[in-house]
């Protein structure tokens, strides 16, 4: 580095901790150094998070939150704004990419119980980024204004009238009307481009710096940090920049080459990434024949669907599936197993994950289904299977036989 | 590798959200087979457009000059051939439009409702909802029903309020019913009527066209509405190429950087 730049770092430094920042968290960030596939994830999490905003910002510019003029607000910028169908693909995909990558980069710290000690409280900013980004999905999907926007909306809303006592003035006080309308459409908006985008953010920040203090878990579940050399260094530890920045930059490049197959070619996915229906203006007069929430929302929409209403009222419904959501907050101690990775568990464990990613993939696809006889019925099981994955955790995982763990993590 | 293999199968399996449950009265659709890069199949489509639906249906998102620019057609073209709807409503005397017009309609809304009972729906966007197969058969299977307002019914939408206004290119249809089984018996509903389903419809007579010229006009008409619904279609594709292009170059140059760094890594 030349003088002239050194001493600018230097005045910087002097009133601006921006070495210390980057050796923190970047330089001199000791990542172990046996990170596989899954842990591409956090990273492209972050990325698509960039995505959104960027794109978003343009779109902000050009869209119209006003339930006359927001259905062809979105028309007009696909067709009369340069490039606006590209920048519309790029935030409808990265909204599906989003949930892909977050599921991913949630399975991966199941797998190799990166929520366990002493990591608990970056598992539960995870999940709140999870609860922030479902809030953030849902309030967007209504600014098409669509016929999914506005029925989806319609459905999701009226979860909270369901509540004994309050719920009928509460969704009327959440939708600013008695049915959705354009009171809605503005204050979702409001929530969708600053308030909602200001909390995640914050939250990936508290993320982040949870994990760096604790430093990264790893496939095998071992703690570098109680193997350092002299200079006080993990020995299995690697500086994050450069050697997981350029491994990074793989994985985006190999992210990039599938997310652009969808945005160039096939951008609705079959209807998986953008409704048919959602195509016909909404219309407050015609319930569509299948009200279906995008992918990622099925599950649960399939465990609210699966509990029979009870006093003729759906909140027991409503109840589970919001309990499905809570329950992961206390996952880090539901797992009572000595090992954190899946490699050193037993087959309890193995066995109980197996079913538990059988039943959310199932539940998934049920949700797309008419809620009626036999996928009713297997909804049901499922649900059941989803919360015994949880609820007994406490004592398979303490009857679980282990493997020994390595004193040093491994290369497999 | 398994495991990123069966990720990147679920990432891009080209499903349907739902099976498809036949084709309104229909077991299924007939393929459109529509081929977007023949332009002068989205010109002919965009003429038949102009003449038999824009007089009813709008396309308001659509603007004339955009078609033109994409079907290469020039503005005093696309004034003289494609721009046959006046704004009365905007100018009393019906002067034409400008070019860069939206594709918005005479008919006022009110009086569709008192005419049809219902609106004619927008059709900017009505292939991205309903789907190139769907609009094909659908304007291709009117057939002759005393006991609707207009004399005629669909195959692919039952019951639908418009009237068959290509008839004169089509001709006379008839419809094919055939009994619907069950266990091996005449299926009957709860009056003891026999239940019928609609095989097809065949053309009678023919009209100004032949059934197979008949098939190719719709099949041009279906191709402009499958291109009105999304023109960046057209160049989506081969702007999507170069940014793959690109990408595979980069993922080379990436992957050596990473090999360069982790020599040292054991």
């Amino acid at each position: 580095m030349t003088g002239k730049m050194q001493a600018l770092l230097g005045w910087v430094d002097a009133r601006f901790p921006l070495t210390k920042m980057w050796k923190e968290h970047l330089s001199e960030y000791y990542a172990p150094k046996n990170f596989n596939f899954w842990y591409f994830f956090g990273s492209l999490a972050l990325l698509v998070l960039v995505n959104q905003i960027l794109t978003g910002i343009f779109l902000t510019m050009h869209y119209k939150p006003d339930e006359t003029l927001a259905f062809a607000s979105v028309e007009y910028i696909m067709r009369d704004v340069d490039w606006g169908w590209l920048i519309r693909y790029l935030h409808s995909t990265g909204a599906s990419a989003f949930f892909i990558v977050v599921y991913l980069h949630m399975y991966r710290g199941l797998i190799y119980g990166s929520y366990k000690k002493p990591r608990e409280l970056i598992w539960i900013f995870g999940v709140l980024i999870y609860l922030a980004l479902m809030a953030e999905a849902f309030m967007g999907y209504l600014l098409p204004w669509g016929q999914m926007s506005y029925w989806g909306a319609q459905v999701i809303v009226n979860l909270f009238s369901t509540i004994p006592f309050v719920g009928d003035d509460l969704s009327v006080w959440i939708r600013g009307d008695y049915v959705i309308g354009d009171a809605t459409l503005n204050r979702f908006f409001a929530f969708h481009v600053i308030a909602l985008p200001l909390v995640l953010l914050g939250l990936v920040v508290a993320h982040i710096l949870a994990l760096h203090e604790v430093g990264s878990n790893n496939p095998d579940g071992v703690e570098i940090k109680k193997n350092k050399d002299a200079n006080g260094i993990p020995v299995d530890g690697i500086p994050f920049h450069p050697y997981y920045t350029v491994k990074d930059i793989v994985g985006v490049v190999v992210f990039l080459i599938f997310f652009s197959l969808v945005v160039f070619f096939t951008p609705e996915l079959g209807g998986w990434f953008l409704e048919k229906d959602n195509f016909i203006p909404a219309n407050p007069l015609k319930t569509p024949e299948h009200i279906v929430p995008l992918w990622y929302f099925t599950p649960f929409y399939a465990m609210l669907r699966a509990v029979p209403p009870m006093f003729s009222s759906q909140f027991p419904g409503v109840v589970v599936m919001g309990a499905a959501i809570v329950v992961l907050f206390f996952l880090p101690w539901l797992d009572r197993s000595p090992v954190k990775s899946v490699r050193y568990r037993g087959p309890y464990f193995k066995g109980a994950l197996v079913v538990f990613v059988i039943s959310f993939v199932a539940l998934g696809w049920l949700g797309t289904q008419p809620a009626e006889g036999i996928y009713t019925t297997f909804a049901r099981i499922f649900t059941v299977l989803y919360f015994a994955f949880f609820l007994l955790m406490p004592w398979y995982t303490k009857a679980d036989p282990t493997k020994p763990v390595p004193e040093r993590v491994t290369f497999k | 590798m398994k495991k990123i293999i069966f990720a990147l199968f679920v990432l891009l399996a080209p499903v349907q959200v739902y099976a498809s449950s036949g084709c309104g009265q229909l077991e299924h659709c007939d393929a459109a087979d529509i081929d977007l890069g023949n332009v002068e199949s989205l010109q002919r489509g965009a003429k038949l457009f102009v003449n038999y639906c824009l007089s009813c249906h709008s396309a308001s998102f659509m603007r004339y000059n955009r078609l033109g620019a994409d079907l290469g057609i020039n503005d005093d073209l696309l004034l003289e051939n494609l721009m046959f709807v006046a704004d009365f409503r905007k100018d009393p005397k019906g002067a034409p439009g400008k070019v860069g017009d939206l594709m918005k309609v005479a008919m006022d809304p009110e009086d569709a409702k008192g005419w049809f009972g219902t609106p004619a729906p927008d059709l900017s966007v009505i292939a991205r909802s309903r789907g190139a197969d769907w609009l094909y058969t659908y304007l291709r299977t009117f057939y002759p029903d005393p006991s609707r307002p207009f004399g005629v019914n669909n195959g692919a939408f039952k019951d639908v309020a418009m009237p068959h206004v290509l008839w004169e290119l089509q001709g006379v249809t008839e419809p094919v019913f055939e009994q619907v089984m069950e266990n091996g018996k005449p299926k009957v509903d709860d009056n003891g009527k026999p239940v019928m389903q609609l095989k097809e419809v065949r053309v009678v007579k023919a009209g100004s066209m032949t059934a197979p010229e008949y098939d190719n006009a719709m099949r041009d008409l279906v191709a402009y509405l499958v291109y009105m619904g999304e023109p960046a279609k057209l160049k989506r594709y081969s702007v999507g190429m170069w940014v793959l292009g690109y990408l595979v170059i980069l993922f080379f140059f990436a992957y050596a950087l990473k090999k360069e760094y982790w020599k040292d890594v054991h």
